[in-house]
């Protein structure tokens, strides 16, 4: 008993959030919370097996194939808050309350009575018990549940199959396009620039620097733009560098080479100071 | 065991309410999952209170049968995804007028 007021609350407290969160991924992790809390109570009613089915195939294998397509969509779809019908929220908050309402005030109506337990049913083990029922009584919705598995996972791989109706592009066709883009538009030819060739960091989100001092924004991955983690090489941080290169006592050791950033960042003469 | 039914009926509300509220396609399958979910958990709780395992037998069919919908549901979210770019449940709107 204690197990259920311990996790009943962690339940329905990460069932809510799953109804205010606004990112996808945020209400799968709840839903594994709330999964999770659930296989727990299982064990505490007696049924080891759903136990192990709910962590194996709930938090698994369902809530994993939700996060997988999470992926492929896109993380950052999150909800709009838009309501296309009026009044819809409340409506729906309204009569989710009082179907609560009527459902908790049923089930505390009947008296349930002394609980039988499975400790007779569970005398040869679970496992056991569930397989004498399972394969005598219900052996019938047994078979007929492999021809559901087995048409689910045709109809899967049905919808997700992309018929190619166009030839795959060669290495030549990219760069006939390429061509054909820099004749037309006069777009760039050559490979994009690389990031973080500012002296200062190699990190991938990091932009270049054109020789004027601005940043190369074609050198970040668009992806990473789109997140908006970019970071941006700030002016500050260039006239620190200049201030550290200017000063002998900041420069740490065998850091002659920063003088390399002068040609980006117009500390050439003072570079050229300590050179000389 | 009563309190383990109440638990699966205000599991089961948010369930429903999510559905009704959210509009991200996944999110209101994952709400349908916790619809199921509860059902699972009065199934499993009754399953003790008569003694008998029939109950958990039907609780595990519903965990096999939540498992096909869900490698169907989410296929199909992915095609409405690849043709339209959106996961709402508003834009897939087509037989509307």
């Amino acid at each position: 008993m204690i197990s259920f007021w311990v996790l009943a609350p962690v339940m329905v407290l990460a069932a809510l959030g799953i109804l205010f969160v606004r990112k996808a991924v945020h209400a799968a992790l709840l839903l594994a919370v709330v999964m999770i809390s659930l296989a727990v109570q299982y064990a505490a009613l007696d049924a080891p097996f759903l136990f192990a089915v709910q962590i194996i195939v709930y938090t698994g294998a369902i809530l994993m194939l939700f996060l997988f397509v999470l992926m492929l969509v896109g993380v950052d779809a999150s909800d709009s808050v838009v309501e296309t019908i009026k009044g819809q929220r409340a409506l729906a908050t309204i009569g989710g309350l009082l179907l609560g309402v009527l459902l908790v005030v049923g089930v505390a109506q009947a008296s349930l009575g002394t609980a039988t337990g499975l400790d007779e049913a569970n005398a040869d083990g679970n496992v056991q018990g569930l397989a004498n029922v399972l394969f005598s009584t219900w052996v019938l919705a047994f078979e007929v549940t492999s021809a559901l598995l087995i048409t689910a996972a045709l109809g899967a791989m049905v919808l997700a199959h992309r018929e190619r109706t166009t030839p795959k592009e060669s290495q030549a066709d990219l760069a006939a396009k390429r061509m054909r883009d820099y004749a037309e538009r006069g777009a760039h030819l050559g490979p994009l620039p690389s990031p973080g060739v500012f002296a200062r960091t190699n990190a991938v989100d990091t932009a270049a620097l054109l020789p004027d001092g601005t940043a190369a924004e074609a050198s970040v991955s668009r992806v990473l733009a789109a997140r908006g983690t970019v970071r941006t090489a700030p002016a500050e941080d260039v006239e620190r560098i200049e201030r550290q290169i200017g000063d002998p006592s900041h420069r740490p050791e065998g850091a002659g080479k920063a003088g390399a950033t002068g040609d980006t960042t117009e500390t050439g003469p003072e570079s050229g100071e300590e050179q000389a | 065991m009563t309190e383990y039914i109440v638990l699966s009926a205000i599991l089961f509300t948010i369930g429903c309410v999510g559905v009704l509220v959210r509009r991200n396609a996944i999110v209101v399958f994952m709400c349908v999952e916790l619809m199921l979910n509860a059902s699972n958990l009065a199934l499993v709780t009754f399953a003790k209170q008569h003694g008998n395992l029939d109950g958990q037998i039907a609780a595990f069919f519903v965990m096999v049968v939540a498992a096909a919908e869900v490698v169907v549901g989410l296929a199909i979210i992915m095609t409405i995804f690849r043709t339209r770019r959106s996961a709402s449940v508003d834009d897939a709107s087509l037989l509307k007028y």
